[in-house]
């Protein structure tokens, strides 16, 4: 009972300097809002006031009817036209048009007949995610009101400098483990060795406190600011981004509860091997890198080398971001993810360990 | 009653640094006992050994019949400590760094609740019992530490250089303060470079390098000090400072205010004689004595005579 005691009173004494660092307590809040809304719009897919070129050779008012139509949806801004596929190429290759619209001369014969695309959209495929936008526009039903209805597929996509397709990364959901990764990581780095730096961890070594009072109490507050964070991103997601949750709530938050507690640990073993706050926030950002990278968050974990993949499996975010993938988008349960969960079961346990061996009620 | 600490041949390197090196300690129970040193003469360094911060490179010592190195948080449930910089925490207030350190110290609610008010009376600290700890003025930081380090009624209490940044008058109250904790059966380990200081304490060991240069009460050290001392009073002391240089027995001179301290062998024949004449060559009014040593003449005696004598080997 005293064991508790003690380990709260640490953890409370934590929560209390916290709500006094104003600046810290900001960044709560302010980290996971502005990085959902960077990353949110940055890797947004619907993608407006794109720039095009429109080669049109059959010049007719039909030609010029769809084009309009095209430029009522917004997602095109501004179009010019030009005279020659290769004055298109040469738009598109200056980078000057992010899409190409080609109209075949034989538009009219092409609508009726069906068989055969009537327009063939030309996209830079070393922009990401204008794919989907060519996809978008393609599903159009305004295409179809020119008496086109017979055609599966009355547009013809291409994707230029990009013909391996890039798979389609649902963002935000993956967003969470990104954000908790970043502020809880970076929190507790500075945990031990600030108050180190300070002088507190003299006077508070020689009490009968444990290490192990000492690591969890300062882990405490951190979980409960990690599973406020968790929440603020659900949120936005939701709210903001309309991405809805398909599996249990619950679950998702016992999962998050893991992955926050594994990337805790992480920050407080960082904070037992370095010296100064400025050397803890240094590590910190060296164990992001590898996270931001190799997690499956930027890059398709499938097509990562295998060295990658070995290193991607150590990190708790390429399991947690598996976990999130599958409750929110799949609907999946937390019993078809028991691997991932024992995976940063295992991690957490190593981190935590590490952190207590490292630290030690001494001096030298 | 066994001593409160023990020490026999207590040793602490630092890689090729030798910070403490090889010390015996006999320190009685409820007393104040003084180490007196300059900075670097190992002082912090040994308190830290003592209450475990620090493990001994040789040596063993024994903290209320516990070995330091074995029984590290035997000792600690007994003792307080109070660092050399302030480490409770700024951003609290005096009250809730208390009620914290009360609780690390595992008191219960109640006794929590009794021992928080009782420091805050006992060390004035109510009339900014709510205000943040990093506001505070030098003398109430201090006040404060030694309020948390009293908390649990520690048997020991050990203090590294507590009055470093206060003012003389605050400095005044803490010894009062100290003499109170000895009465109620406290013993009190306390690390000082200032003379005054020393001066309070039971009985003192001046450090040096590393070792124990002198060892006993003040009164007993001023008495046996292995030095003659001479106090000379002149116009121009400079001048007399100059003359007394050039006379071979005189191990060292220091300055007291207008009054400089020659420092001479026991052995030396009428000392005082010799240097009134060499004064009087020179053509220097000066008054020359022979007076009882203060313990800054000790302390030079034991410190700088030593040093003085390692080098001419």
């Amino acid at each position: 009972m005293t064991w508790l005691a003690r380990m709260l009173a640490i953890a409370g004494k934590e929560a209390r300097q916290l709500r006094r660092d104003r600046i810290t307590f900001g960044l709560i809040v302010g980290v996971p809002v502005m990085q959902i809304l960077l990353f949110g719009y940055a890797i947004n897919f619907d993608v407006r006031g794109l720039s095009a070129v429109v080669l049109d050779q059959s010049r007719t008012t039909l030609a010029r009817q769809l084009v309009a139509d095209l430029r009522a949806t917004q997602v095109l801004g501004t179009v010019q036209q030009v005279d020659s596929e290769s004055d298109l190429r040469r738009a598109m290759q200056e980078g000057r048009a992010s899409l190409g619209i080609v109209i075949a001369p034989d538009l009219e014969r092409r609508l009726f007949d069906g068989r055969r695309p009537v327009l063939q959209i030309l996209v830079d495929g070393s922009k990401p995610s204008l794919e989907n936008v060519a996809e978008g526009l393609a599903s159009m039903p305004l295409l179809r009101r020119a008496g086109a209805g017979t055609a599966a597929r009355p547009v013809e996509i291409r994707i230029e400098y990009n013909p391996a397709r890039r798979t389609a990364v649902q963002i935000v959901p993956a967003l969470i483990g990104m954000i908790l990764t970043m502020t809880m990581v970076v929190f507790t780095s500075g945990a031990v060795v600030r108050e180190r730096e300070r002088g507190n961890l003299e006077l508070l070594i020689t009490t009968p406190m444990t290490r192990g009072q000492l690591m969890f109490g300062k882990l405490l507050p951190y979980v409960a600011i990690g599973l406020v964070q968790t929440t603020l991103i659900l949120l936005l997601a939701w709210g903001w981004f309309g991405v809805p949750v398909s599996g249990s709530l619950v679950q998702l938050y016992l999962g998050a509860l893991l992955f926050i507690a594994a990337s805790l640990a992480l920050g407080l073993f960082i904070s037992t091997l370095a010296r100064t706050q400025f050397q803890a926030m240094q590590m910190a950002f060296v164990s992001l890198l590898p996270s931001i990278l190799l997690s499956g968050f930027m890059f398709p974990f499938d097509g990562m080398p295998r060295v990658a993949q070995a290193i991607a499996q150590v990190l708790p975010l390429t399991h947690f971001n598996e976990i999130v993938r599958g409750i929110v988008l799949r609907g999946a349960e937390l019993a078809d993810l028991r691997p991932q969960l024992a995976k940063l079961a295992l991690f957490l346990l190593v981190m935590m360990s590490a952190a207590l061996l490292r630290f030690h009620k001494r001096l030298d | 009653m066994t001593a409160a600490i023990s020490a026999r041949g207590l040793a602490r390197h630092f890689g090729p640094v030798v910070a403490v090196a090889g010390i015996d300690l006999d320190i009685p129970r409820a007393s104040i006992y003084g180490f007196l040193g300059p900075n670097g003469s190992g002082k912090s360094t040994t308190l830290r050994m003592l209450c475990g911060l620090l493990r001994p490179t040789r040596g063993s010592a024994t903290v209320l019949g516990h070995d330091v190195s074995r029984q590290a948080e035997a000792v600690r449930r007994k003792l307080g400590y109070m660092t050399q910089r302030f480490s409770l925490w700024d951003d609290l207030s005096v009250t809730e760094n208390l009620d914290f350190m009360a609780r690390i110290q595992g008191l219960d609610r109640a006794g929590r609740r009794a021992h928080v008010a009782d420091r805050i009376d006992r060390y004035q600290l109510g009339a900014f019992a709510g205000r943040r700890a990093g506001t505070l003025s030098g003398g109430e930081r201090q006040r404060l530490a030694l309020a948390a380090a009293t908390l649990h009624d520690p048997e020991l209490l050990l203090l590294d250089e507590p009055t470093s940044a206060v003012d003389p008058q605050s400095r005044r109250d803490f010894w009062e303060s100290l003499f109170a904790l000895v009465g109620r059966g406290t013993t009190i380990l306390v690390s000082t470079h200032y003379m005054d200081e020393a001066e309070r304490c039971h009985r003192l060991a001046i450090l040096d390098c590393g070792r124990i240069a002198a060892e006993g009460t003040p009164k007993d050290l001023a008495r046996d000090i292995p030095a003659t001392v001479i106090e000379v009073e002149s116009d121009d002391l400079a001048r007399a400072r100059a003359l007394l240089a050039e006379i071979g027995e005189v191990q060292s001179i220091a300055q007291l205010g207008t009054r400089l301290h020659a420092l001479l062998p026991r052995e030396a024949v009428e000392p005082e004689r010799r240097l009134r004449e060499a004064m009087v060559a020179a053509g220097l009014a000066a008054s020359v004595e022979r007076v009882g040593a203060t313990l800054e003449d000790v302390f030079v005696a034991a410190t700088r005579l030593r040093r003085d004598v390692q080098a001419a080997a």
